[in-house]
């Protein structure tokens, strides 16, 4: 019944935050008096108040002992005034006592409060006897209480000058109150008497000033590293974006010309410390995509990536050349007010839009079929699939379908096309799409890419637009720039891993025409792109083919302590700061074979890896014969797996070397497969291998047994030593589940299971 | 997905007869391989044999759409064309209707055509005809029924419908969801 009392919510009383706020007003109201401000800029708030105080206070001094000689006086008394000031000063000098002077201001003070109450109350009376002194005095007052009657006093004052002044002349009246100022100004740095903490104060605010500005002409001249004390300080007042962009600049200018340039004493780590913190601020990444960011582009590079990211690439449209012509619908957008252009020599179809005074998402010629909105770097995947008419093709991962249209205007409505994505939501604008272009060949499913070799394969071509970490598009989500760490990256490389290997097993080799898989993501990490691509050479009979475009930068061959492929080259990479379209990276591959191949190939592959050139063409044609050769291996097989392993991994050839020991019997079982993964795997199947037979599911379970246990390995080692055993453990992750689907079947195993022990014994 | 039935057949052809008339035929005996129609999801498909075949390899529910997509049943067993059978109606329709372009966009939002905006209208065009609506420049927009005859049409205000709306490109954005 009733509001419930909730005793943890306290309501808080008094003014809300808003009634402070209201002070804002002054502000305003300070705008209104221009000279005064314009000349106490200078001063801090409470210091100009701090000086009008003492002002106010030595008039009122003068006041008592002069209050006769003031009647009478009129315009004059501004050349009076100065005189005033050195006597005052020799009065002051006889007093002596600092303390009780204040005392007596203070006291002067509050009567001329009182005063002061008297002159609002009965402006009008009070206003001809009253003194110019007075009027100043006033004014010094006005100033002074500034903050709290600002308000209600502004008008009061004003008026009664203007009474008593009323024979000054305006440009007199200003001249007056500068002086007034400067007056104050003066009192302020001249008496010593009247020298107090306050004062102190500000000298010791300006001498700050000066520092800061004497920093400020350092960092310009040389750049220097700031020190620890200073980098304290910044944790707690973080500098403006300002200094820290000039900050960055500098500080790249000294890390291109290191030799010349650095500080001495200075490493090269604390320059680049300090620089991978300024961008992290200024350009708000997190420490982790900056560091990946940095391992892929050069320092003058990098900056320029970082800025191409904050702006946004331009609208570029694809002509549906099923319905119109580029030049018809040109014109067409033309003549509805969009300012366009060619998108480049390289298409044929895009069209670059400037500007337009019409949604360009909704014209007419959009609705009825004549372009799509599409990314420049979203031709190019499928210019380099370049799809033939009739041919079978399959778009892994197709929505919003502009890559599927753009493969059907290809092939000119001809052959099929499967259009498949995991996510049933983004299929609607697939299905849209493909029914507002006018495709009429395509079938649209709802599979995870993973599963396909088993729904359909035979395809002439694939194309796999992986789903990927979005790196290359930070300009379109600057999410990612916080949102990603090493764990989405590692898994949006395993993901894509599966989906390329399913894809090549779902393209047809022998086909007449085709036989070709594109692989492309939107990201530019090197995990996400080579790797994968690498990975796919080892483990598929897949090679390399030029792309067919003729601009672009080349994949990595080698990265960090990596090295791939040779034919890496031929893969493209695509940035936003030299191509002016979204990162994007685009391998094609050609499959040569049907064959997949087996296990051992594949482990003579990895011992080939010395020598990659002779890697993926060699092992094609054998697949009966790799039985024969297998068993016959298997007896050396030892020997050769930990020859062999080494080269590949350390910690996996350790793990090895105890697994044997363990699982007594099991020796040829860790021989034939490479990983520790796997080691481990045969350590688990014995208990059940003799009465369940190793299915495909049990095959699963232990493949994922293996990656739990893997990933803990994987752990262990990180921690122990450095990025090297990392990058190993990491490489096992990536061929382990491969290896798992090439496991022997059951019979086979067994029948090399009972040789073996046949020899041992 | 199946073939459609008698009756769904009948029921569909002679929606479809209204805006194409004998042109139905042109759909199904095509000199470039035989065409046919399926049913999916309450909807009807038109695609090549070719293209059935292979899709075939995919489950039930996992096929969100093959070839193009005419329309959908309703419950009650009517057939209702969706602006995605536009490519096959407009080649073959009948009776046409253009709209200037001022009123190009009204229509595209899914209103009917006034007088004021009628461009063109085929001659001999009969009371609740089924005519396909194009932009002065030829361009299939979507479909309606003749609200008018085309003589009545010369003598209305301007202000009074002559066609009534029933399908326009516009909803490939606005009904993106409901389209298969």
């Amino acid at each position: 019944m009733g509001r419930k009392l909730d005793p943890t919510t306290h309501v808080k009383k008094g003014p809300g935050r808003k009634s402070r706020k209201q002070k804002g007003a002054e502000i305003e109201l300070a705008s209104f008096i221009p000279e005064e401000e314009a000349t106490a800029k200078r001063l801090s708030s409470r210091s100009r108040k701090r000086a009008a105080k003492r002002v106010l206070s030595k008039k009122a001094t003068k006041d008592a002992a002069k209050e006769k000689p003031k009647k009478g006086f009129t315009d004059e008394n501004s050349e009076w005034l100065t005189p005033a000031k050195r006597k005052r000063k020799l009065e002051e000098a006889e007093s002596g006592d600092d303390s009780d002077e204040h005392w007596e201001n203070e006291e002067d003070l509050e009567m001329e409060d009182e005063e002061e109450d008297q002159t609002k109350k009965g402006v009008k009376e009070q206003g001809k006897k009253k003194t110019a002194k007075a009027e100043i005095k006033e004014g010094e007052e006005k100033e002074d209480d500034d903050d709290e009657e600002m308000v209600d006093d502004y008008g009061a004052p004003d008026g009664s000058e203007a009474e008593s002044d009323g024979e000054l002349l305006p440009i007199e009246r200003a001249a007056k109150k500068a002086q007034q100022l400067k007056e104050a100004l003066d009192l302020d740095s001249d008496d010593d008497s009247d020298d107090d903490d306050a004062k102190k104060k500000k000298k010791s605010d300006s001498d700050e000033e000066e520092d800061t500005v004497q920093a400020n002409m350092d960092e310009m001249d040389a750049f220097k590293l700031p020190g620890a004390e200073e980098s304290a300080k910044e944790g707690i007042l973080p500098l403006d974006l300002k200094t820290i962009h000039q900050r960055i600049k500098d500080n790249i200018e000294v890390l291109c010309n290191f030799t010349k340039q650095r500080e001495e004493g200075k490493e090269r780590a604390e320059y680049l410390s300090l620089l991978k913190k300024d961008l992290c601020t200024y350009y708000s990444y997190n420490h982790f995509l900056l560091e990946k960011l940095m391992d892929i582009f050069p320092l003058s590079e990098l900056v320029d990536f970082l800025e191409a990211n904050e702006i946004h690439r331009p609208v570029t449209i694809r002509t549906n050349t099923l319905k119109t012509r580029r030049r018809d619908l040109a014109q067409a957008l033309i003549n509805r007010g969009v300012n366009l252009d060619p998108l480049g020599k390289w298409s044929k179809v895009g069209l670059v839009i400037y500007d337009s005074s019409v949604p360009v998402g909704a014209t007419p010629e959009y609705l009825s079929g004549q372009y799509m909105l599409q990314g420049a770097s979203s031709f190019l995947p499928v210019m380099a699939l370049s799809p033939q008419e009739g041919e079978l093709v399959l778009d892994m991962s197709s929505a919003p379908g502009g890559k599927t249209t753009y493969i059907a205007q290809l092939m000119r409505n001809t052959g099929t096309i499967v259009a498949n994505d995991a996510n049933a939501d983004r299929l609607k604008s697939v299905v849209g799409n493909i029914h507002r272009l006018g495709v009429t060949n395509t079938v649209v499913c709802n599979y995870d890419g993973r599963q396909f070799p088993k729904v359909m394969g035979g395809f002439d071509r694939v194309l796999l637009d992986a789903p990927c970490s979005g790196t290359g598009v930070i300009a379109k989500d600057p999410a990612v720039k916080t949102s990603k760490d090493e764990g989405d990256i590692q898994r949006s490389a395993h993901l894509q891993k599966e989906l390329l290997l399913s894809a090549i097993d779902s393209v047809n080799a022998e086909s007449s025409t085709g036989g070709y898989v594109v692989y492309c993501t939107c990201s530019i990490m090197v995990e996400e792109n080579e790797w994968v691509v690498d990975y796919a050479l080892k483990k598929r009979n897949v090679k390399l083919v030029p792309c067919g475009l003729d601009f672009g930068k080349e994949g990595f061959t080698r990265f960090k302590e990596r090295r791939f492929h040779p034919t890496l080259k031929l893969s493209r990479r695509f940035y936003p700061h030299t191509h002016n379209m979204d990162g994007f990276f685009v391998a094609k591959f050609k499959k040569f074979s049907n064959v997949v191949p087996t296990t051992p190939v594949v482990k003579e592959e990895e011992e080939n890896v010395e020598g990659p050139e002779a890697t993926v063409v060699t092992e094609s044609p054998e697949k009966k014969p790799a039985k024969s050769d297998k068993k016959k291996k298997i007896v050396p097989g030892k020997a050769v797996g930990l020859k062999g392993k080494p080269q590949t991994n350390g910690t996996a050839a350790k793990k090895k070397t105890i697994v044997p020991g363990k699982a007594g019997g099991l020796k040829g079982k860790p021989q034939t497969n490479g990983t520790a993964a796997k080691a481990r795997q045969a350590m688990v199947k014995p208990k059940g291998k003799k009465d369940s037979p190793v299915g495909p599911t049990t095959a699963k379970k232990a493949k994922m047994d293996g990656e739990t246990v893997k990933g803990a390995m994987a752990k262990k080692p990180a921690a122990k030593t450095a990025d090297e055993s990392k990058a190993s453990t990491a490489d096992k992750q990536k061929k382990s589940p491969m290896k798992e689907k090439k496991r022997m079947g059951k019979n086979k195993f067994r029948k090399l299971q009972s040789l073996l022990k046949n020899e041992i014994e | 997905m199946r073939p459609l039935t008698e009756e769904e057949t009948k029921v569909m052809f002679e929606k479809l007869s209204k805006y194409i008339g004998d042109n139905i035929k042109l759909l199904v005996d095509r000199p470039d391989g035989s065409y046919c129609f399926r049913l999916h999801n309450e909807r009807v498909y038109y695609m090549s044999e070719k293209i059935l075949k292979l899709a075939t390899n995919i489950s039930r529910d996992k096929l969100v759409s093959v070839g193009t997509c005419f329309g959908k049943f309703t419950k009650s067993i009517k057939f209702r064309l969706h602006i995605t059978a536009l490519d096959f109606l407009a080649p073959y329709a009948k009776f046409k209707v253009w709209v200037k372009p001022g009123q190009e966009q009204s229509f595209l939002y899914g209103n009917h055509v006034l007088k004021s905006g009628l461009g063109r209208i085929t001659e001999n065009t009969m009371q609740y005809q089924g005519v396909v609506v194009y932009s002065m420049t030829d361009v299939p927009l979507g479909f309606g029924v003749a609200a008018k005859t085309t003589q009545e049409c010369r003598r209305v205000d301007p202000m009074s419908i002559v066609v009534f709306h029933q399908a326009d490109v516009g909803e490939f954005i606005r009904n993106e969801d409901t389209l298969t």
